[in-house]
């Protein structure tokens, strides 16, 4: 007998034995990524539909980010027996194993939107034993199921808007690196969006601890809300008090997960949480650090009353790489988001 | 027959560059973000075009290596997607050598959050002439510790080559800048060393400035020495808005607001306008909101350079050159102080005291004025030349 033969049986009898055990308790490593998102079970029947299987529940936020006008299906997976701890300020804490999943894709005519859509990309954010994974998944063409792709991808996107324009996007697939380039708090992958804020809305949080998903909600008054600002028509002609709350709460959408004192951009000194008090730290009237030619030749992120003369806006209309914001996720100009911030600088 | 084919495919390589090009963008990645601890991610000599950000998060011990600058060359002329070239972020002991980035929509490289980064033998530039339309930063340590510059190269960036920003313990050294608004810039940061560059032909030579509004508040323990600073009189390309846009062109060395700063040995030589500069934030004419900010230098030391002898004409195109040709002609002082200091810094008869001195000591053609500016206005009628504060040798 020699070693190597009692390594191979140690090392069989150790497969074998994980082998039982993964049966009979029917538990996933929550550590190792699908390859395909069908593996996750995260949906039942027809897996485009997203239909929610059991322990996997959808949500709403209130201030959304834009992504070149990708339509968006949000769901949380819970495993069964556990639940989602409530913060006032930052994620919410989630259980290991949970995951949190976000669909992106495009009707073919949004204002039909009965005439069938096309799944672009699904990403997962999978909580594991030692923190999160960001996981992206790249639908195939005949729609049925996504696969994992780590180094991202870009293809081609047509649909037609609401308002029956023709539209063309190269849409990006962040790569893993790239997904904490907006996902990080003080270096470290956490979630965003997934907050008080965000998700008070529509009594959802209180459906949820009603439901044991959601422990220590505090009273309804003490919850913080974001508001919903794709509710603003009109921001031309929208009063001020409108306008702060829905630009503040745009900037906190699509500004402030990284541009925040822990966030990626602490470095450019423009803090832009709608909580944020400082009108400095806002950007009003403060000089660039290094924004480069993101500069636009303007001397200030925001002047007041100026929005030709604000660089925040001039980074929002831009869609060279190099100048404009977001850095990711934004091929496109987000018209509505535009006119909805150049109302509110004008305002002020 | 197996000749023929190994043609057709060598053929295929040579007119069919795109494809191959895109496999080698998306290895480079994946070997990014797969690596372990203390990988080496080789890059193989050849022009590959990258078409978005390389990226390296949260790694350990790893190297990317070229095979050389002269032969591993990327460029991100066609870059459609992330604002930099090569993007490391939340990292350990990381080493970035041998190989040549280009022509990024924003900065080169750029490193936040590490500690522990080596670049080396790294050319980084933008090719063509140098335009407005350049990205800021070429190398780009940012909020690092642990930061070493060695034997690179940086050209054409429309902010400053080399630019280290609220980072701590930094060796920038035997490095080239060259037409950049700033060849070298030492920003926010603490425990620097730059010796045996070469910087020439920028707007600015080698600038050490804090700024107000930054997460790093105060910068400091600098210096600069055994460099050659030359000939720095590029046009002022930064696009309006940055700092950097109010150097004037002609600097050789500006130490702005920034206290504990030494700069002795170098060779800073025709430089047209500012050869050294020690002024206050306040020359930017910039408002200041930040309340903890100190705009003043202090414990500034300039001995022992060698200024090059001659007439200059200092440039029009800026206040502060303005002033210096209205009130010097063509016989512009090497050393410049704004005097502009904070009045709880300054006895009675106008000298310093001791922790905030500003030391000019024997240099090589070592003229020197004292502005007298005030803050609301640069245009001072009350330029000396007296020295005898800023003798500290007395």
């Amino acid at each position: 007998m020699t070693a190597g033969f009692y390594f191979r049986l140690v090392t069989t009898a150790f497969i074998i034995l994980s082998l039982i055990a993964g049966l009979s308790f029917n538990v996933r490593s929550i550590d190792a990524p699908e390859l395909y998102l069908s593996g996750y079970r995260f949906f039942t029947g027809n897996l485009s539909d997203l239909t929610p299987a059991d322990g996997v529940f959808e949500y709403e936020v209130n201030a959304p980010l834009f992504t070149d006008y990708a339509e968006k299906k949000r769901f949380i997976y819970l495993p069964a027996g556990t639940s989602l701890t409530y913060t006032a300020q930052g994620a919410f804490e989630f259980p290991a194993g949970s995951a949190i999943i976000k669909n992106f894709f495009y009707y073919n005519d949004a204002s039909r939107r009965g005439e069938g859509k096309k799944m672009a990309e699904t990403r997962i954010l999978l909580k594991g034993s030692t923190g999160w994974k960001a996981l992206t998944y790249v639908w195939n063409e005949a729609q049925s199921d996504a696969n994992l792709e780590v180094a991202g991808a870009v293809f081609p996107v047509e649909w037609k808007n609401r308002d029956g324009k023709q539209m063309h996007v190269e849409y990006v697939v962040p790569n893993t690196n790239q997904c904490k380039g907006c996902h990080s708090f003080d270096g470290k992958f956490t979630p965003v969006g997934v907050n008080a804020a965000q998700l008070n809305r529509n009594n959802q949080l209180q459906l949820w601890a009603d439901s044991g998903k959601l422990s220590q909600l505090p009273e309804p008054s003490a919850i913080p809300a974001l508001f919903d600002y794709t509710t603003i028509e009109d921001p031309v002609h929208a009063d001020n008090t409108l306008l702060e709350k829905g630009a503040r709460a745009y900037l906190e959408g699509n500004c402030a997960h990284c541009h925040n004192p822990h966030g990626p951009a602490s470095t450019s000194g423009m803090f832009l949480e709608a909580i944020q008090a400082d009108r400095e730290r806002l950007g009003i009237m403060k000089p660039p650090v290094a924004a480069g030619r993101g500069s636009g030749d303007r001397k200030f992120g925001i002047v007041p009353g100026k929005p030709h003369e604000s660089i925040l806006l001039y980074r929002m209309e831009s869609t060279d790489p190099g100048i404009r914001m977001p850095e990711l996720g934004r091929q496109l100009v987000h018209n509505e988001g535009i006119t909805l911030i150049k109302a509110w600088i004008r305002s002020m | 027959m197996f000749r023929l084919f190994s043609v057709r495919l060598l053929l295929l390589f040579v007119f069919n560059p795109v494809y191959a090009q895109s496999d080698v963008e998306k290895r480079i990645q994946t070997q990014c973000i797969l690596a372990e601890d203390g990988d080496i991610i080789e890059i193989p000599a050849g022009n590959f075009s990258i078409s978005g950000t390389l990226s390296l998060d949260e790694k350990k011990n790893v190297t990317l290596r070229g095979a050389g600058q002269d032969k591993t060359i990327l460029s991100f002329k066609g870059q459609k997607q992330g604002a930099e070239g090569l993007k490391v972020t939340n990292c350990t002991n990381i080493i970035l050598e041998n190989f040549t980035m280009e022509d990024a929509k924003g900065d080169i490289i750029k490193t936040q959050n590490v500690s522990g980064i080596i670049f080396r033998d790294i050319t980084a530039r933008w090719t063509g002439k140098p335009d407005e339309s350049n990205g800021s930063y070429a190398l780009y340590p940012v909020q690092c510790q642990k930061v070493r510059i060695e034997r690179c190269t940086a050209i054409g960036a429309s902010d400053a080559g080399i630019y280290v920003g609220q980072s701590d313990s930094v060796w920038v050294t035997e490095c080239t800048a060259k037409n950049n608004v700033a060849g070298i810039e030492i920003e926010n940061t603490t425990n620097a060393w730059v010796w045996k560059n070469h910087a020439f032909e920028n707007t600015g030579g080698i600038l050490v400035f804090d700024l107000p509004d930054l997460p790093k508040k105060r910068g400091g323990h600098v210096k600069v020495y055994d460099n050659l600073v030359a000939r720095n009189n590029y046009r002022n390309f930064a696009p309006k808005g940055n700092i950097v846009g109010t150097v004037p062109a002609g600097t050789g060395v500006m130490v702005l607001a920034t206290n504990d700063v030494e700069v002795y040995n170098n060779k800073i030589w025709e430089n047209k306008t500012v050869s050294t500069g020690i002024v206050s934030y306040y020359i930017t004419e910039t408002p200041i909101n930040d309340k903890s900010y100190i705009p003043y230098p202090s414990g500034v030391s300039v001995h022992d350079n060698i200024f090059s002898d001659g007439r200059r004409m200092p440039t029009l195109k800026n206040k502060l050159g303005f002033i210096f040709w209205w009130k010097f002609g063509k016989r512009v002082p090497h050393i410049l102080y704004d005097g502009i200091s904070n009045p709880d810094w300054v006895n009675a008869d106008g000298s310093f005291k001791p922790s905030y001195r500003i030391c000019i000591g024997e240099n090589e053609n070592g003229t020197f004025a004292n502005l007298r500016a005030d803050k609301l206005s640069l245009m001072s009628d009350r330029i000396s030349r007296d020295q005898t504060h800023f003798n500290c040798n007395k």
